[in-house]
């Protein structure tokens, strides 16, 4: 159940309070968020739209610790992510967030399995251990036979699929997708979104999506608008799960 | 180490860029090694010194002789347990080129003054038993392909005429810095055939009971002799051989200062390099932070990198260095002590590494202070 009015029960994933962000630019204040409310259910797929500047790619920021916001607050899982040290913030990210770029911002002297691996590395888990991550990670986004491939050598549709095994490999509480296909042609967004659609379905997976794309978008149980730093209205769409 | 990949990637992603820092290093090290050989070579003397022996010269000048009478005066001195002498003999061996130090040494108390050169004993019976015998080092012997029982003849420049000694003995140092170029003959043979100066000798060496009281000993020795024909100037043997390279100049101060440019250049380079290849790379390492790595592993990372291409650099750099000096003095004699010693090994090597970390640091402080958001919103 996804709400916007700040009225949640508190037993939600992710909870937001009058969370809002303003940047300065020279004497000019600019609000970009503004006090805005969000309760996110666990195994929600929910998609935020708005024109550009409306505050989604910040909101996504803010929730996956990124960023801090200038009022209000965000608790994650019971965890008050707005009051972490910048280290503990760090550690907190790499146990609950899972991120999915839309430049999919592999490293390019790094094959798909190393990608991949990136975040088990910060994990106490063995060489063997990792590995069995790694190629169980490859293996549900459908690229075991490339794990070995250096990104150059894969098609985007397949680089952001390593991006999105990167972001799923350790297990996150929730995945944050910002324009997952933005840079795809239809063919390849359309797997990348059948994925997303397969990692809430089948593996129970929480996802916030920023897109601009209204196909995107369908995909997603609810769609929220944001305008001006508002979250304006949340239209429950997509397909019955 | 799990991150291995993860700096190794890195490394090689420019290999020429990689290449030719490394090579910056190479080429550095190898001068610092080289340089390291020279002073060392400049220093020796000084190094070896015996911390218990005193010199004892002519107050006017190191070319001005002593009467062989001090020889007396001194061995009673109190506190003085030995007196050796010797002289100078600058002689040329078939060519002037062929520079190599000759000594007329007195046979009876030389070799227990300098028990750092060894000398089997038979070979010392024979050298006393030849007026025309000598004794070389085995660097010398070397050399000139020399082997006991040769004849070499000597030309006099300073005592005059064609000088023929039978090779008796071939000594060698006890430590590697000990030198092993000269040339010892017997001061009674030079004193019997030389022309001019009779009963003179060019310097005494003095062993004292305690190096605790050199400093005591040196003004009563002085005193000693004070208003005599003769007066005498007399030093510790390190203090005698650091003055001996000063008067070449201060050769530690030129080649701390060409060291000090190079290195100040390398790291220069070095810090440019890796300054932009961190810029090149903002986007992926707003990445790592992004998935959970610390700003303190990014920081650890740059300068990782930059230490080991140092490393790796620097140790090619110092391997030349110590196989040049392999091959031995390239100047034919002029710097006996031509060696790459292992504390110069590790001032080099503790050197490049410190540079790369210097080269690193700034790099990898504002990678550490890299914001996630900031960086990925640049293209």
């Amino acid at each position: 159940m996804v709400r916007i009015d700040g009225r949640g029960d508190g037993n939600g994933l992710i909870e937001v309070r009058g969370l809002s962000k303003t940047y300065q630019r020279g004497s000019e204040e600019i609000h970009v968020l503004q006090g805005l409310n969000l309760d996110v259910d666990a195994g929600d797929f929910v998609a935020f739209m708005g024109p550009s500047g409306s505050g989604k790619t910040t909101l996504l920021n803010l929730l996956g610790g990124l960023d801090l916001p200038s009022a209000g607050n965000i608790r994650v899982a019971g965890d008050e992510i707005t009051r972490m040290s910048a280290r503990k913030l760090t550690a907190w990210r790499a146990r609950h967030v899972g991120f999915v770029f839309q430049m999919y911002n592999l490293i390019p002297v790094l094959t798909a399995f190393q990608n991949v691996e990136l975040p088990l590395l910060l994990t106490n888990l063995s060489k063997a251990e990792r590995r069995r991550h790694v190629e169980t990670a490859l293996a549900v986004v459908g690229l075991a036979d490339r794990m070995h491939h250096y990104p150059r050598q894969l098609s985007g549709g397949q680089e952001q699929r390593v991006g999105i095994a990167r972001a799923i490999v350790p297990d996150p509480t929730f995945l944050l997708c910002d324009e997952p296909t933005g840079d795809l042609d239809r063919k390849s967004a359309d797997e990348i979104l059948d994925l997303v659609d397969r990692l809430v379905g089948e593996y129970s997976k929480t996802v916030l999506m920023v897109t601009h794309d209204p196909r995107a978008a369908e995909r997603a149980r609810v769609v929220l608008h944001l305008e001006k730093g508002v979250l304006v209205d949340a239209v429950t769409a997509g397909r019955a799960r | 180490m799990k991150y291995r990949h993860l700096i190794l990637s890195n490394l090689f992603r420019k290999k020429i860029r990689t290449g030719l820092t490394a090579g910056s290093f190479a080429v550095a090290l190898f001068l610092f090694g080289i340089l390291a050989v020279v002073d060392g070579a400049f220093q020796q003397g000084v190094d070896v010194a015996g911390a218990d022996r005193l010199v004892v010269l002519n107050r006017v000048s190191i070319i001005q002789p002593l009467p062989l009478a001090y020889r007396d005066r001194l061995a009673r001195i109190p506190g003085v347990t030995q007196v050796t002498f010797a002289n100078w003999f600058g002689g040329v061996y078939q060519d002037e080129r062929n520079f190599f130090p000759q000594f007329a040494i007195d046979r009876e108390t030389y070799r227990q003054m300098f028990p750092e050169f060894v000398i089997p004993d038979d070979q010392w019976q024979a050298f006393l038993a030849d007026r025309e015998g000598a004794i070389v080092g085995e660097a010398l012997a070397e050399r000139f392909k020399w082997k006991v029982g040769d004849r070499i003849p000597i030309k006099g420049t300073i005592f005059p005429g064609t000088w023929e000694f039978n090779l008796r003995g071939v000594y060698r140092g006890q430590r590697v810095q000990d030198d092993t170029t000269q040339f010892w003959f017997r001061w009674d043979y030079l004193d019997e055939r030389k022309a001019f100066g009779k009963g003179l000798v060019g310097w005494y060496t003095v062993r004292v009971a305690n190096p605790d009281d050199a400093v005591r000993l040196v003004r009563t020795i002085d005193e000693q002799f004070a208003n005599s024909p003769a007066e005498t100037r007399t030093d510790t043997e390190k203090a005698f051989a650091a003055s001996f390279v000063k008067q070449m100049g201060n050769i530690q101060l030129l080649l701390l200062s060409i060291g000090s440019v190079v290195f100040f250049t390398l790291l220069l380079v070095t810090g440019n390099t890796m300054a932009i290849a961190v810029r090149e790379r903002t986007r992926e390492l707003a990445v790592l932070k992004a998935v959970g790595f610390s700003d303190g592993f990014v920081l650890a990372l740059v300068i990782v990198e930059a230490v080991v291409v140092a490393a790796v650099g620097g140790g090619v750099g110092l391997g030349l260095a110590k196989l040049f000096t392999l091959r031995g003095d390239p100047t034919g004699g002029l710097l006996p002590f031509f060696y790459l010693t292992p504390e110069a090994i590790v001032t080099g090597g503790t050197l490049a590494m410190a540079v790369g970390l210097l080269a690193g640091l700034l790099p990898a402080v504002s990678a550490m202070r890299l914001r996630v958001v900031d960086a990925l919103r640049r293209v």
